[in-house]
């Protein structure tokens, strides 16, 4: 039973209660708690249950290497899971339930599983569901499923109602970590005269300093810090944050930082998160140590803590985690421990130092506060279930079955001190094995480098291996100056304070208590905590031929959960390299991967959320399409009306009914959306004549001509009308998706290729917008708005004109994609709507009527005109679509020419275009395959063809579509078979794809 | 995330302004090329651990294509040149030669 | 000019700093060598600007010259004037090789105004903003956010960003999103 002591606790404000609730239940805490703080004291030991085998578990960290103290926090549309709770600062109303247990935390049918651990080893799942092979999807999966993942999900319905925002920042040297080697190694740099972001996991500075003691510059810590700190702000080179956690470390100086700006205060209005991109010159990697466990049966007992966070607890948050706590350890630093626990007035019946001889000033100072030290000792077993009962004292080198009992309520467990690598390591930093340490440090001579080639992280502080306060600090001011020299600053920096702290002995590496714990013992030692993988279970991996430290992890799943093996990863690498018989440097270490802790999506996802998803593009009219009932299809981004229904009316009759409106009399398309590059210079024609196909060069200024454009793979890429404008000046449409894609492709030909050509290109898509006025009454419609002359002799069929219609400055363009009478007419994007609705008002008489891109599909393909990405799909070449009249036979070169004439492409048997009439009228599955005889020799169905385009035309009131097909034009009036997506089949008959007006009378009028 | 200097507008820009174009100095081979010079125009690329030739466009900036030559293993970049060349500029080959003695890319050492 | 239909209808809002959507600005894109002779004096006759060197801005009242790439300056005057202006620039080139297009309708132009400004921008630009790196006099092409911007600060608390017109709802509100009163960074300004 945890409770709140009288004194101590310098992080909280006995002042101000908060009140939360955990499991529903009505808690307070103090304003300053975290959490795991505010539950301990509560008396709440019992926090979370494992992942595998459903243990009680308990906190065993004060920090983000938390593995066990996992919760939800808040509900419905907050809900987060998997939240620390060493992490979470409390706020008046929050909102904590436990995971992985059902019923209730207390009582958890799911930990069955623990009595059945022995069935349960290493790779259980992969030697479990194999066989018999039927089982895998009916019996194995829903299993695998239901007991897979952690936390609970968020509900499909729930809306993340919170926002976040990215935020681009550069700087010299960027610190990571402001503990007291973070905020020297700032200071140095910015003396230095570089520039310095100083970040900080926690909303604390001075790391755990203060709570391990020393004094710096003769100073106590904590005044040391605030002043180190407030020296900082002032200066107008350094931007510190806390909050703020070093996620990633990346390529070229590039981090990500990851701000929590609202978690703690949810009812501050702004961001919750924001995402720092940050790009460093230099980065100095100051992230601390982390404690690790030792490995004794039962030590993860909710009780069993690491001796530095039981510190913590007591004199951070003023927490007694025990009347009665037993230390065991094999270094000096669980002794600062226990003399925080006597001198806050609770017991130590035994410090348990793992070495022969002990240690030094520490244990000399415990010895002398009259605690009792048992040298050469170790835990054979920790007795409990859901909170600790005693410890099983036994030797160290024994394999513990003699054994004294100590009754207590609490352990304070120390297995000596992990530098922090993962950030040095992210991107490529290389480590090397510290024996004294029996820990891994930065290898400085293979740092991770940046675009010059050189070095750009500098570890510093216990990060870098260093232990003692003093040495941190001349550590990370040379990491400091070396960083900010390094960036070109040539100020010098002071001198590092000095720092007394007690000269610590030498550990002793355990990685088994005792060192010949029998299997019942080491089958209870864990190693990864929310995992559940104990020593047993790695050296089972080692038995079963998993040698490879990446294999072992993955087959063990030691490391691979949510706190990515902070606690766990050194004990597992020893204990494998033990049962391999090698060294532990020679097994090595898996990968670290940011990010360091997990960072939310919505972090991720920044700004790009709901309306601000993505961009949509609006032409000029966007707002009289949306106003008029437009069914919205995406191109790109671009938003374009698929239909515009009416009032009762479904999307499908919408359709049809715009087609014969404009077949019929008028239609009006807002065409703004294709592409309109201008190409100029004394090379143009040439130019074009090397994109199109087609000869361009030839085409007579005001004149206008299809062309088809392919890449150097001879497939066809786009296409689009060309007007020549004048001698040297050309106009190229694209189409909707192809205006950037295209204008790029240009620029890249001139660029990189034929950068002595002279021709200039401008893509002025969005200066105008466009509008089609489709069919037999269209010219009518001009001529009565006025302006100029649009009469067949004054502008024929593939001529465009410039002028004015209704006062509006236009270029008027007489092509067709309908087969109508159609114009199409470029006008100043801005004068767009105002032309729009002119038209509209001045062809009440012919009932004219809007259409979306439906209508514009279907009549194109009752004129059997093809539509890039339909009839082509990055596989087609012109000749396949029968476009060989759009291939120029003149020109010696074009972009594609040549593949065009590679054995495949050439070859009779390529699929191509015809038109399809199916034999009861009715429409053709999109995509649907055409059915040949037999299989192939994977046994699968045989083919001679594929639909590409497939409507219902109301102008002929019977399906059409077009494919490609085996053969196609040689097999007029043929009947073939297609699949219906399902068992069905339909039967069609192969024709010309042209359906309507085959002879051009009606757009030629 | 890379950073490239682009050699026309002088930016340092980080990956999200560029847009990747594969290998640097290829021949065109056209109507008229036997087979095996236009597959390998086509299709046959370097993919060396260590330096490489590359294009690049600086496609949310000034629009201009330019080429960096870089270590595919460390990820240095030796230097970044305008692309209207068929080659790489010979201070930056020097360069490379004393960083990366014995590299080898197509005919160039 | 008011009677200049702008995709937002002149569209503002007020947070960290004031954005507002400039009415019709006359643009007018040159490509053509910048180094030649013929079309620096072209410039300098039909906009009264030189032009102005790499990443650079020249401003003389209403007209400006922003160098855009080594082959590309964007060009600024009154609305009213752009026809005339291409026209105008056209006849000066003289048969240099240069290409001088209208596009005033094919962009729109945002205002930032506030102290703030910086860090809004840098909220969707990855470009350095702090005073050492970019100021008055500079032009910046980049992204922002999901779309090709540009932008350039007329002294220390104007900011003015250039985006095609079809994503001006979108420049809008991804910049207002960013101007949200409770989010200030305090990174360039404490």
């Amino acid at each position: 039973m945890s409770t709140r002591l009288p004194t101590q606790g310098r992080l909280i404000n006995r002042d101000r209660d908060v009140a939360f609730t955990f499991n529903g239940t009505r808690l307070t805490g103090h304003d300053g708690d975290t959490l795991a703080s505010a539950l301990l004291a509560n008396g709440q030991t019992l926090m979370g249950r494992s992942f595998k085998y459903h243990r009680p578990r308990g906190v065993v960290a004060s920090g983000s290497e938390e593995p066990n103290a996992l919760v939800n926090l808040g509900e419905g549309d907050t809900l987060e899971p998997n939240q620390r709770a060493t992490t979470t600062e409390i706020f008046h109303g929050l909102k904590a339930t436990s995971q992985n247990h059902w019923p209730s935390l207390d009582y958890d049918i799911g930990a069955v599983n623990t009595l059945l651990a022995r069935f349960l080893p290493a790779g259980f799942y992969y030697k479990m569901f194999i066989h018999p092979r039927p089982f895998w999807k009916y019996v194995y999966e829903p299993f695998i499923r239901k007991s897979a993942g952690l936390g609970k999900a968020p509900a499909a319905e729930a809306r993340d109602p919170d926002r976040y925002e990215h935020f681009y920042a550069f700087t010299d040297v960027l610190v990571i970590g402001g503990g007291v080697a973070g905020l020297q190694a700032a200071l140095s740099a910015a003396q230095s005269g570089a520039k310095v972001l100083l970040l900080e996991q926690t909303p604390h500075w001075g790391g755990r300093t203060p709570v391990d003691g020393g004094t710096i510059d003769g100073k106590d810590a904590e005044t040391w810090i605030a002043e180190t700190v407030a020296a900082l702000d002032a200066m107008p080179n350094v931007t510190l944050r806390s909050r703020t956690v070093g996620a990633g470390v990346y390529d070229h100086g590039y981090v990500l930082g990851y701000e929590r700006l609202t978690d703690h205060a949810p009812e501050d209005r702004g961001p919750r998160h924001r995402l720092w991109r940050i790009r460093a010159a230099q980065v100095i990697t100051a992230t601390g140590a982390i404690e690790r466990p030792l490995s004794f049966a039962g030590n993860d007992i909710p009780g069993v803590m690491l001796a530095a966070a039981m510190r913590d607890y007591v004199v951070n948050y003023a927490i007694n985690p025990g009347d009665r706590t037993v230390i065991v350890t094999n270094n000096d630093d669980a002794y600062r421990t226990a003399i925080a626990l006597h001198e806050a007035g609770l017991k130590v019946p035994a410090i348990l130092d793992a070495r022969p001889n002990g240690g030094g000033a520490l244990m000399e100072e415990a010895k002398a506060l009259g605690l009792t030290v048992k040298t050469g000792a170790a835990i054979a077993k920790v007795k409990g279930h859901k909170a600790v009962h005693s410890v099983l004292v036994t030797q160290q080198d024994s394999d513990g079955s003699e054994t004294t009992e100590i009754f207590c309520d609490a352990v304070a467990m120390s297995g000596g001190w992990s530098p922090v690598v993962h950030l040095w390591s992210h991107c490529g930093g290389k480590l090397t094995w510290d024996a004294t340490q029996a820990a891994f440090r930065p290898d400085h001579d293979k740092a991770p480098t940046s675009h010059d080639g050189q070095p750009f992280v500098i570890p510093a502080g216990s990060a870098d291996g260093e232990m003692n306060l003093s040495a941190i600090l001349q550590n990370a001011a040379k990491a400091g100056q070396t960083a900010a020299t390094r960036t070109g600053a040539d100020k010098s920096s002071d001198a590092a304070p000095t720092a007394e702290a007690p000269d610590e002995a030498p550990l002793a590496p355990v990685w088994m208590m005792p060192a010949n714990a029998p299997l019942k013992l080491r089958a209870k030692a864990w190693l990864d905590y929310q995992n559940d993988v104990k020593v047993s279970d790695v050296q089972l991996a080692a038995q079963e031929g998993f040698e490879s430290v990446e294999h072992t992890k993955r087959y063990t799943t030691l490391g691979m959960a949510t706190d990515q093996g902070k606690l766990s990863n050194i004990n597992g690498l020893a204990t494998l390299a033990n049962a391999l018989g090698e060294d532990i440097p020679q097994v090595g270490t898996t990968t670290f991967r940011p990010p360091y802790t997990p960072i939310s999506m919505g972090a991720i996802a920044g700004e790009a959320r709901g309306d601000i998803f993505q961009p949509i593009r609006k032409t000029p009219m966007h707002d009289w399409h949306d106003a008029n009932g437009a069914h919205w299809e995406p191109v790109g981004h671009w938003r374009r009306p698929y239909a515009f229904p009416r009032k009762g009316e479904s999307v499908k009759d919408a359709v049809n009914r715009e087609v014969l409106a404009t077949r019929n009399s008028l239609g009006l398309l807002d065409a703004s959306t294709l592409g309109k590059i201008i190409v100029k210079g004394p090379d143009a024609g040439r130019f074009l004549d090397m994109l199109y196909t087609n000869m361009m060069s030839t085409l007579k200024p005001g004149n206008c001509r299809y062309g088809l454009m392919c890449t150097e793979n001879g497939f066809l890429a786009d296409d689009g009308v060309v007007a020549r404008i004048d001698e040297d000046t050309f106009l190229c449409h694209t189409t909707t998706g192809g205006a950037d894609r295209i204008h790029a492709h240009m620029e890249e030909w001139l660029q990189t290729e034929w950068w002595d050509w002279k021709v200039w290109t401008v893509n002025a898509t969005e200066q105008f917008a466009q509008v089609a006025v489709v069919g037999p009454n269209a010219r009518n419609l001009l001529e009565k708005l006025g302006g100029m002359d649009v009469s067949k002799d004054a502008l024929g069929f593939m001529e465009w004109k410039d002028g004015d219609l209704a006062g509006v400055p236009a270029r008027v363009y007489r092509i067709s994609f309908s087969g109508e009478l159609s114009y199409e007419i470029a006008v100043p994007a801005n004068l767009g709507r105002a032309f729009w609705d002119k038209l509209l008002e001045a062809g009440k008489e012919w009932d004219i009527t809007p259409y979306g891109t439906e209508a514009l599909h279907i009549m194109r393909a009752e004129k059997g005109f093809i539509m890039i990405g339909d009839e082509t799909d990055g596989t087609v070449i012109p000749q396949d679509l029968g476009l060989d009249w759009a291939i120029s036979k003149k020109k010696d070169d074009y972009i594609g020419k040549r593949a065009q004439a590679r054995s495949h492409m050439t070859d009779p048997d390529r699929w191509k275009l015809v038109g399809l009439e199916t034999l009861d009228g009715s429409v053709l599955k999109d995509g649907a395959y055409a059915i040949a005889g037999g299989t192939n020799a994977n046994g699968q169905t045989n083919t001679e063809g594929r639909v590409t385009s497939t409507y219902y035309s109301p102008t002929l009131q019977k399906g059409i579509a077009m494919g490609l097909v085996l053969n196609g034009p040689d097999r007029m009036g043929e009947v073939i078979t297609f699949t219906d997506g399902g068992d069905d089949t339909k039967t069609a008959r192969i024709v010309s794809p042209v359906f309507y007006d085959p002879d051009g009378e009606k757009q030629n009028v | 995330m890379l950073l490239l200097t682009c050699p026309y507008c002088g930016v340092d820009a980080e990956e999200t302004e560029l847009h990747a174009g594969g290998e640097a100095h290829l021949k065109r081979f056209g109507p008229g090329a036997s087979d095996e010079d236009f597959t390998a125009y086509l299709f046959h690329r370097e993919n060396p651990k260590g330096v490489h030739f590359e294009r690049w466009r600086h496609a949310n900036g000034c629009g201009k294509w330019f080429h960096a030559a870089r270590c595919t293993n460390t990820l240095e970049v030796f230097g970044t040149y305008k692309a209207q060349t068929t080659e790489p500029p010979k201070d930056l080959l020097d360069t490379i030669r004393a960083k990366r003695p014995g590299f080898r890319w197509r005919d160039l050492a | 000019m008011s009677d200049v239909h702008l995709a937002l209808g002149g569209a503002s809002f007020d947070g960290l700093v004031k954005i507002t959507e400039l009415p019709g600005q006359g643009m007018v894109t040159l490509r053509g060598d910048l180094a030649d002779k013929t079309i620096v004096q072209a410039v300098q006759h039909a906009f009264g600007v030189a032009l102005p060197g790499v990443r650079e801005t020249a401003f003389d009242g209403e007209n400006g010259a922003l160098w855009m790439s080594p082959d590309e300056a964007l060009l600024l005057c009154p609305y009213a004037e752009a026809e005339d202006r291409v026209s105008a620039l056209t006849g000066h080139l003289q048969g240099a090789h240069a290409l001088a297009v209208n596009v005033s309708d094919a962009r729109s132009v945002f205002e930032l105004k506030g102290r703030m400004l910086r860090e809004v921008i840098a909220k969707l630009a990855p470009v350095d903003m702090s005073p050492d790196a970019f100021g008055p006099g500079m032009v910046r092409r980049t992204r922002m956010a999901q779309v090709a911007a540009a932008f350039w600060m007329d002294d220390a608390s104007t900011a003015r960003v250039v985006c095609f017109r079809s994503v001006a709802g979108y420049m809008f509100d991804i910049l207002s999103n960013a101007a949200e009163e409770a989010s200030a960074v305090n990174y360039f300004v404490r």
